[in-house]
């Protein structure tokens, strides 16, 4: 991961001090008019489920941070609440400068109205002023490649010219602060890159961001910083890495307690492995030639004993499709302190452009439990001429051969 | 990327104005000229619907009056305020039964974006009142030619609206800020709202309405204010809501009625508007 800016001495740009937040769920609900008239004065039995409790933080300028935790951690209420669309019940939460949620693509469109209209008020939803919104509209149409439908309704939009437009509306949205949801990036992998990539970009021009989700590998990669959430709970805030293992701990003890006990006493920890370095042959490390091998150097350091562990690396396209999986599995222990070398040449079948190479480890115990380190090891581009279709190119003994037609 | 932040700020949380003034002022613009074009440009007679319908409605309420109950003969220029009075009325009935469920049909941008609550009832009442505009011109227009003459007590119509919009627009901001917790308030208020049609002097002049039952509908600030504008515009000669009150000192319970609505409008609104998105 790249290095934080310059770390502690950054302003504070998101100050949260002791957060709470409650909601109230109806135990019963009245549905029936019959029951409201029967009993109309019997008070309706509220369930509090406490959604954020004491939730303390600093965010500075500059910074990429991830907010990760399972479904219904808080996260998205935190989210909410330093988008001032909720309000805290209890404590303190301060930020500077201009703020903007992006929380779902395409907020508050309508259908009947021309794509300038929506653009206009889209903006304004967001945050910008009447006037920023209207100068902001060209560069908006032209990013998204639309300038000849800018008075076409959107209604008449297919849904792809829809979604262009919907981000390039977004991204005008300049603030000082973006909170970004991850179901934002939900819908075509294409369109999550593309998002990830405009993120990039305004981290790299200074931006501070907060992202939310559970997909480890963005934070792992994205991230200078992360906090993990558990009911409610701030459980931990550092680095990346750290959040993830502890995510995937979590989340399998989750799944461990719906499974039916395996083994008394045997708790699950995570995989906990450390990546001492990872590149590819090469002068770059991460630049191949098209129909050259890749040649893998990894080398991992276990931060405990892993038995019998499983390493599967999972080669993407830009756009998140696995192209292929390469799997090997070690049958002895690797003793913690003692690294495990990854290394020699694959096959490139890649057509030029770029990947991303993802690496899970899994252990199975003897018990059944399984645990799960996922880990994104490197982006990679392949080189050549472009032009051609689909992944992979492949090998093939066909040539075309021309005859008579036989009678 | 050197420069330094603003300065740390209190996130407010969801509120009525949250955002600023000017922000709401200029999404209260933009969302009011939405629902007007959808209004106007989504139909195929687009606005003359809109002057439609109050004359078609004027049409039916003309014929029943005149012809089954003959009470008009006994009105001064019963057919133009019988139209007055059900443009007034129908501004405060449309504009108020679309503001129950206006902060709900809005789910997305409340739940999704900061947005100043009050905007949406008050945007909704600005599109009525777009309506109550056109309508007025044909009020005017059916004035002149039913032979009512110009005086200048026609130049008091900005203070009758005045009201009538302060009204409208606390009403609106009470059911549109409860709705989302007490769903049945839709059904509700479409029934009240009917009641409140016939309690007020819109198809008959209060002077009709004997004793202690003209006492209680006076209670309606509604009530007033149609008498007043029936007084300013049409019928000079008209007892006006004093008279038929008794005296000024009687209005002062529909007075005290007015002032508290909007009191309690502003105190349910302010109260509701940070919990409006949990709500939903």
């Amino acid at each position: 991961m790249a290095a934080a800016p310059a770390g502690a001495e950054r302003p504070v740009v998101i100050e949260a001090r002791g957060v709470d937040k409650a909601f109230r769920i109806p135990e019963h609900r009245v549905d029936s008019l019959r029951e409201r008239a029967t009993h109309p004065f019997r008070r309706i039995a509220y369930r509090e489920h406490r959604a954020l409790r004491g939730v303390s933080f600093d965010i500075r300028q500059g910074e990429f941070f991830g907010i990760v935790g399972r479904n219904g951690s808080g996260k998205s209420t935190l989210l909410k609440i330093l988008a001032s669309i909720y309000r805290a019940d209890a404590g303190r939460v301060r930020t500077a400068g201009r703020v903007a949620p992006f929380i779902e693509l395409g907020v508050g469109f309508n259908p009947e109205l021309t794509a300038r209209e929506n653009g206009v008020l889209n903006g304004v939803l967001m945050g910008l002023s009447l006037r920023q919104a209207r100068r902001s509209l060209d560069a908006v149409m032209e990013f998204a490649e639309l300038d000849d439908f800018f008075d076409l309704e959107l209604k008449n939009y297919s849904s792809g010219m829809l979604v262009r437009f919907a981000f390039a509306v977004m991204v005008q949205a300049d603030a000082d602060i973006m909170l970004i949801d991850e179901v934002l990036a939900v819908g075509d992998a294409a369109f999550a890159s593309k998002c990830m990539d405009v993120f990039h970009e305004k981290r790299r021009a200074g931006k501070t961001i907060v992202l939310v989700t559970h997909d480890m590998t963005t934070v792992q990669t994205l991230c200078h910083r992360a906090m993990l959430l558990h009911d409610g709970e701030l459980r931990y805030i550092g680095e990346p890495e750290d959040a993830a293992l502890r995510y995937y701990r979590l989340n399998f003890a989750h799944v461990e307690a719906q499974l039916p006990p395996v083994s008394a006493g045997e708790k699950v920890v995570d995989v906990n492995a450390r990546v001492l370095r990872a590149a590819l042959g090469g002068a770059r490390g991460d630049v191949v030639d098209r129909g050259e091998p890749i040649v893998l150097d990894v080398a991992l350091e276990a931060a405990r004993d892993l038995a019998r562990p499983t390493f599967n690396f999972h080669v993407r396209t830009e756009d998140g499709r696995a192209v292929f999986e390469l799997m090997r599995k070690l049958e002895v222990t690797v003793a913690a302190g003692q690294c495990v070398e990854l290394a020699g040449p694959v096959d490139n079948p890649l057509v030029p452009g770029r990947y991303t190479l993802d690496l899970y480890i899994r252990e199975d115990a003897d018990t059944g439990a399984m645990t799960v380190q996922g880990l994104r090891l490197l982006h990679f581009q392949v080189r050549g001429a472009a032009g051609s279709h689909g992944v992979v190119t492949v090998a093939a003994d066909v040539e075309p051969v021309v005859r008579e037609r036989p009678a | 990327m050197s420069d330094a932040p603003a300065p740390l700020r209190d996130v407010p949380g969801p509120s009525a104005l949250g955002g600023g003034r000017r922000r709401a002022l200029e999404l209260l613009y933009l969302i009011a000229a939405i629902d007007f074009k959808k209004h106007y440009f989504g139909t195929v007679l687009g606005y003359v619907w809109s002057i439609a319908r109050p004359l078609l409605l004027f049409g039916v309420l003309l014929a029943v009056f005149t012809q089954v109950f003959r009470l008009g003969s006994e009105v001064n220029h019963y057919p133009v305020l019988l139209l007055m009075n059900i443009v007034l009325f129908s501004f405060f009935q449309e504009a108020t039964g679309v503001a129950v469920t206006s902060i709900a049909g809005q789910e997305g941008v409340v739940r999704k974006t900061q947005f100043p609550r009050l905007v949406i009832p008050l945007a909704v009442v600005l599109t009525s009142l777009f309506n109550l505009g056109l309508n007025l011109v044909v009020v005017f227009v059916f004035l002149l030619a039913f032979g009512v003459t110009p005086v200048w007590t026609w130049l008091l119509l900005p203070v009758l609206l005045l009201v009538l919009i302060l009204i409208t627009t606390a009403v609106a901001m009470i059911v549109s800020s409860l709705y989302p917790r007490f769903r049945d308030l839709a059904i509700i208020w479409t029934v009240l709202s009917t009641v409140l049609f016939y309690a007020s002097p819109v198809l008959y002049p209060l002077e009709k309405v004997p004793g202690t039952l003209r006492d209680v509908l006076m209670l309606n600030p509604l009530a007033s204010l149609l008498e007043l504008a029936r007084k300013w515009i049409i019928d000079p000669e008209a007892p006006g809501p004093a008279a038929l009150a008794g005296g000024y000192a009687a209005l002062l319970p529909a007075l005290a009625i007015m002032i508290g609505a909007c009191v309690v409008a502003v105190w349910v609104f302010r109260r509701e508007a940070p919990r409006i998105a949990e709500a939903l």
